[in-house]
């Protein structure tokens, strides 16, 4: 094991820093060494990036918070504007190392008044002989900013002429980043997933204090065995850890095995764990709802999760106009005439295709059609007469706003509105089954 | 609808465009009581009793208004219960804060509640609006309601929210937020961070007043949850959604949030909109509010299905409504919406709806009847039906006396009163069989058996004959179970004629009693029998055969006693809806007391602007009652306004009009009349002007939506309505 070493901070501090991030030692020394003294200049830029959950905020935050050098943290996608990100820097720049009441803050909507600011503010909290960092998280977002902000913060050494490094942290890579040529090129660093030693060792850390760590570790052994598979976020495992411990303690408690029981003990668990995670995983019940049900010893059957619920009552004529626009958007224009004319006579389908349409349709996708169209076929496939009333135009509009159907292209208002059908092939067949409409029949991919 | 407002005078729309318009009644305009009492006049020449009708209309609207206002409360309540105790066991374990294992291992989510409220978006508001007011009352002052529509992005959502929060302060207690009130809303930081301040502040405000104040705050929580509400999820986009919850799920640990998605289709949305990644940071719990349709039948229940209101609904009326509610919108409002129409035109267009009034009132108004009104009464069909069948002594002195018809007509009014109570209560009994029948051939909802019964006498139709058949072959204990409904309802009804009838149930009831003991073992051995007989057979065509068998020899057996009496059973309760089901418009002077004219409400509620604007511009003597327009089949009077001339001439091209070809055309139609003999010079002068005329009557047709310049080709206009070859 690597052990942190640098001769400009305490070794105790060090020894510190290393127990609270494990299997991260090697990123720390090297961002160590990067970081150098803390009155050197450091790289003026430094790129950050990983998978979810690879630790690369925590760890930034531990480093900065346990040497205590001074760092401002700025969340990129909670100040969604660029004003406020960089109001919030300085906002955190003035209550960062002083203990005076922070004043107003002073608006700053361009990145030359936050030079300005910024150069101020350094000065008069005494800070220009220690490296300042500005770490920016999720800094993905600031590519939607405009499009001065992110080679003015790669190149923030440079314009304020002070000792300070930007830190950016983020899921992609930088060549997803890179904004023009010219560009100053940060430090790219690579935060590799943790592995399953590595998930098993930081889970088991945390042992609660009721039972001994071996035990824990077993329980978390069992637990990555059975999500190891779906899921690697760590945050996410150690809530899945959190909420079925109870249930895994449960024999123990009840005195039917002891700690060491591994065997009964994975023959409780196992099963739980497996609907856990085609339940409370994708959250289709929640963690609340979970525990509940795991307290009371209730069965997962007796709940239903949100994906049961996808029946949808529509009044009578907007199933059919649904149906009449699931038609409309997965068949040929060319083959109305076969489905809704009475006397179409006998067209086989084999002589009848283009070559491009022998991919089907469902493959591609739904395609938008006018107006016209959906009416012509609603009329043709509802039995009764039905009159053009507002009310049917108005279902078509509420039949958009449920997202059921979409508008396409609404730019010019008197050309007719031309839409696309959202809704899934099972959607369509259960509506269709209710209004008893043999929808597959006049499907031209089922023909 | 839009008709029935310009009628009325006090609604217009000054556009002439396709596309309806929506008239929201708004509550104000009820109040304006003598100018509108003034309006409801304007039709009729007997003005006398407009002003008791207005207020007559008046008060049993609002009368009908509190109670749907009832009922809806009360279909709310149990969602309103879920809700609270959603809340309040996340807000406890927010209060906590416990150091405990594994409330430190597990992650802090975001209490989220999936309403999922149907398809009807109309009547959401309302659910939202008594949520709001259930939460605010009840728990938490901070409350902010979203709509996708004022959020297109992260940036409006979050002005949107921290203005509705921080305003709702200002309803807490006012005298405290001065330094609020002066912050204009672009002066505070959009973010999160001032959010936090700013509730920091207010519950430590507040917490340091409480034993002060205590009336204010004393019904909200302890540091009260900030309750979010976005009430049409679907509308909003992913990113802001997904920015959204990343911000909060940031700050749950300072702000104790609470978010409430309205749902109007399934809550699969949630995963289709959120990606895994964030709708992990959610605790969603799914609340179901009432299906609509059942809420329907509770308002049909509650309004009609009554003997409250002397005002009831005819049977085509209520058709219409019901049908606009099944087959297009599900909306529980526009019902209700309908049914204020009905009344309002049923008091308007009906002089003696003065008469429609509870039955303590009565006496005295039918005795104030003037003359008119009375020859109003002779006029009305079913009364001169009525007349008809008496004999000629007292037909003379009904036509004749006026004293003698109101006596006569009050008499006959309380019997239509006495009827529909009667009626209501052997409608249920009668719902209480056909529910159970297998099929329900007269419809499982009693609004369909209402509908049936009302639109004619219900024991003619085969339905009911079918409905009795399945009802001779109900078994025993199904039997008595209903047997004691109906009787529970009868006792309930405010009816006196049931006395006896209940009797006879109960009557009833007891031989059924009787019979278990005397008839159990002899029902055992046939049946048991049979069964054996019934197993030794397997395939479905010998199972067929025996069965058939087995009713044959049954058929020929005598009787038992239970079938005796099952057979009775059935034909007292045919003889009890034979006397009280008999169909409203039979009963001499249900106009009074019924509205039936379905062909008014039907052209108020399902407006057709296609159809108007192609009448209008087709026929234009339909609108303009002048008599020069008036043609026959096909052919186009030169008199028409232009744009009718052009359109008309329109409808016979095909996709692409040529638009010289119809200019001549045009030019034809409009030279027709005039006589040929002009010289060249006026004639030069004349196309200008007839050049100019066409012009703007195209542009006209291409404002209305029918035609739309083309680049196909010059001087050629495309069309964009179909029917065109």
């Amino acid at each position: 094991m690597p052990n942190l070493e640098h001769p400009a901070y305490p070794a105790a501090a060090l020894l510190h820093l290393e127990g609270l991030v494990p299997c991260r030692e090697s990123q720390v020394s090297m961002l160590l060494s990067i970081f150098g003294e803390r009155q050197q200049f450091s790289f003026p830029s430094i790129f950050i990036y990983g998978h979810t959950s690879s630790g690369k905020t925590y760890v930034m935050q531990t480093l900065l918070k346990t040497l205590q050098l001074p760092h401002v943290f700025v969340n990129c996608v909670e100040c969604f504007t660029s004003r406020l990100l960089l109001e919030e820097i300085l906002i955190q720049l003035q209550s960062c190392s002083c203990e005076t009441e922070p004043t107003s803050p002073v608006p700053c909507d361009t990145f030359n008044d936050f030079v300005r600011l910024f150069k101020q503010a350094l000065v008069s909290r005494g800070l220009q002989d220690q490296t300042l960092y500005i770490v920016l998280d999720r800094a993905e977002q600031l590519r939607e900013m405009e499009a001065n902000i992110l080679p003015a913060f790669l190149r923030l050494q440079e314009l304020t002429d002070s000792n300070v490094t930007v830190v950016l942290l983020s899921e992609i890579v930088w060549e997803l980043f890179r904004p023009n040529v010219g560009c100053f090129d940060p430090l790219t660093l690579y935060f590799p997933d943790y592995s399953i030693g590595h998930l098993q060792k930081i889970l088991s850390q945390n042992h609660p204090p009721e039972y001994t760590a071996d035990f824990y570790a077993a329980y978390i052994n069992i637990l990555l065995g059975v999500f190891y598979m779906v899921c690697r976020d760590l945050k996410e495992l150690r809530h899945l850890a959190a909420l079925n411990f109870s249930k895994y303690c449960e024999p123990v408690v009840r005195g039917e095995a002891n700690e060491r029981d591994t065997r009964k003990l994975w023959k409780n668990i196992e099963p739980h764990l497996k609907k856990a995670m085609q339940t409370v995983y994708l959250r289709e019940i929640s963690s609340s709802q979970w525990e509940r049900l795991q307290h009371d010893g209730g069965e997962p059957g007796q709940l239903k999760g949100l994906s049961a619920h996808t029946h949808v009552e529509l009044p009578y004529y907007s199933k059919f106009l649904l149906i009449a626009a699931y038609l409309a958007s997965y068949n040929p224009v060319r083959t109305d005439k076969r489905f809704f004319l009475k006397h179409h006579g006998k067209i086989k389908k084999t002589n009848f295709m283009k070559k491009h349409e022998k991919t089907s349709n469902h493959l591609l996708g739904p395609k938008p059609f006018p107006l016209d169209r959906l009416l012509a076929i609603l009329y043709s496939i509802v039995d009764k007469r039905v009159a053009p009333t507002a009310n049917i135009f108005s279902q078509i509009t509420s039949l958009v706003t449920l997202q059921l159907l979409s508008m396409v292209g609404q730019n010019d208002q008197l050309e007719g509105p031309r839409y696309k059908c959202t809704v899934s092939l099972d959607f369509i067949r259960a509506v269709a089954r209710t209004v008893n409409f043999d929808i597959i029949k006049y499907l031209y991919d089922f023909l | 609808m839009s008709d029935n407002a310009a009628a009325r005078g006090d609604m217009s729309t000054c556009s002439v465009s396709k596309g309806c318009f929506v008239f929201k009644p708004s509550t104000k305009k009820r109040k304006l009581s003598q100018s509108t009492a003034h309006d409801f006049g304007i039709r009729n020449d007997d003005s006398e009793d407009t002003e008791l009708r207005f207020v007559t209309c008046q008060s049993l609207w609002n009368q009908i208004k509190s109670e749907t206002e009832k009922v809806q409360e009360d279909l709310n309540k149990q969602l309103l219960d879920n809700l609270m105790n959603f809340l309040s066991r996340f807000h406890s374990e927010f209060q906590e804060k416990t150091a405990e294992w594994t409330c430190r291992m597990k992650f802090r989510e975001i209490p989220t509640a999936a309403l999922v409220l149907g398809v009807n978006v109309t009547d959401h508001d309302l659910t939202f609006r008594s949520v709001s007011d259930f939460l605010q009352n009840n728990i938490t002052p901070y409350i902010a309601l979203l709509e996708a529509k004022d959020c297109p992005g992260i940036k409006n959502l979050m002005q949107k929210l921290m203005g509705q929060l921080m305003n709702c302060y200002v309803d807490v207690d006012s005298l405290e937020d001065e330094d609020y009130v002066q912050v204009s809303q672009n002066r505070i930081r959009c973010s999160m961070s001032s959010l936090i301040k700013w509730y920091e502040s207010v519950t430590k405000k507040t917490d340091s007043e409480t034993p002060s104040k205590k009336r204010t705050t004393s019904t909200h929580w302890q540091s009260p949850p900030v309750v979010v509400i976005f009430k049409d999820m679907e509308s909003f986009t992913t990113k802001v959604l997904q920015d959204f919850i990343v911000i909060c799920s940031q700050h749950i640990h300072e702000l104790p949030l609470v978010l409430i998605f309205g749902i109007a289709t399934s809550p699969m949305i949630i995963h289709r909109l959120l990606p895994h990644s964030v709708s992990s940071l959610l605790c969603i719990e799914l609340f179901q509010s009432l299906s609509c349709k059942d809420h329907l039948s509770t308002i049909i229940d509650k309004l009609l299905l009554t003997a409250q209101f002397p005002f009831k609904l005819g049977e085509k009326v209520l058709q219409v409504l019901i049908n606009i509610f099944l087959y297009h919108d599900f909306s529980v409002q526009n019902f209700i919406k309908g049914f204020q129409l009905c009344i309002v035109e049923h008091f308007y267009s009906q002089p003696l709806s003065v008469l429609c009034c509870q039955l303590a009132d009565l006496q005295k108004r039918v005795h104030s009847l003037s003359h008119d009104q009375c020859e109003n009464i002779r006029r009305l069909p079913s009364f001169r039906r009525y007349v008809e069948e008496q004999e000629s002594g007292k037909q003379v002195a009904l036509l004749t006396t006026d004293n003698f018809l109101k006596e006569e007509t009050q008499k006959l009014l309380e019997d239509l009163h006495v009827y529909h109570e009667n009626y209501v209560s052997v409608l249920r009994c009668l719902h209480v069989f056909t529910s159970s029948l297998p099929k329900y051939p007269l419809g499982k909802q009693i609004r369909e058996l209402h509908c049936a019964c009302l639109e004619n006498q219900v024991w003619e139709t085969e339905e009911y004959e079918s409905s009795l058949q399945l009802a001779r072959m109900l078994n025993k204990s199904d039997l008595v179970t209903m047997l004691q409904q109906c009787m529970e309802i009868l006792l309930s009804s405010s009816g006196k004629e049931f006395d006896k009838t209940v009797e006879k149930l109960k009557k009833f009831l007891t031989e059924f009693e009787n019979l278990e003991v005397a008839e159990a073992f002899q029902e055992q051995d046939v049946s048991i029998s049979s069964q054996k007989e019934l197993q030794k057979k397997t395939d479905l065509y010998h199972l067929q055969k025996t069965l058939l068998e087995l009713k044959e020899s049954r058929r020929s057996k005598k009787l038992t006693k239970f079938e005796m009496l099952r057979f009775e059973v059935v034909d007292y309760i045919d003889s009890l809806v034979r006397k009280y089901l008999v169909p409203a418009d039979r009963r001499t002077l249900h106009e009074i007391l019924y509205f039936n004219t379905a062909a008014v409400l039907r052209g108020h509620l399902n407006a057709a602007p296609r159809t108007a604007l192609h009448t209008a511009l087709n026929n234009p003597h339909w609108y303009l009652k002048n008599q020069a327009l008036k043609c026959d089949g096909g052919s186009i009077s030169n008199k028409a306004p232009d744009i009718c001339i052009v359109y008309k001439l329109h409808l016979e091209c095909g996709r692409l009009i040529n638009l010289v070809d119809w200019l001549e055309a045009f030019s034809t139609v409009v030279m027709a009349g005039e006589e040929p003999n002009a010289d060249t010079a006026s004639s030069d002068q004349m196309d200008d002007i007839i050049h100019a005329r066409f012009i703007r009557a195209v542009s006209e047709l291409e404002l209305l939506g029918f035609i739309k310049p083309s680049k196909q080709k010059t001087d050629h206009v495309a069309r964009l309505t179909w029917g065109g070859c």
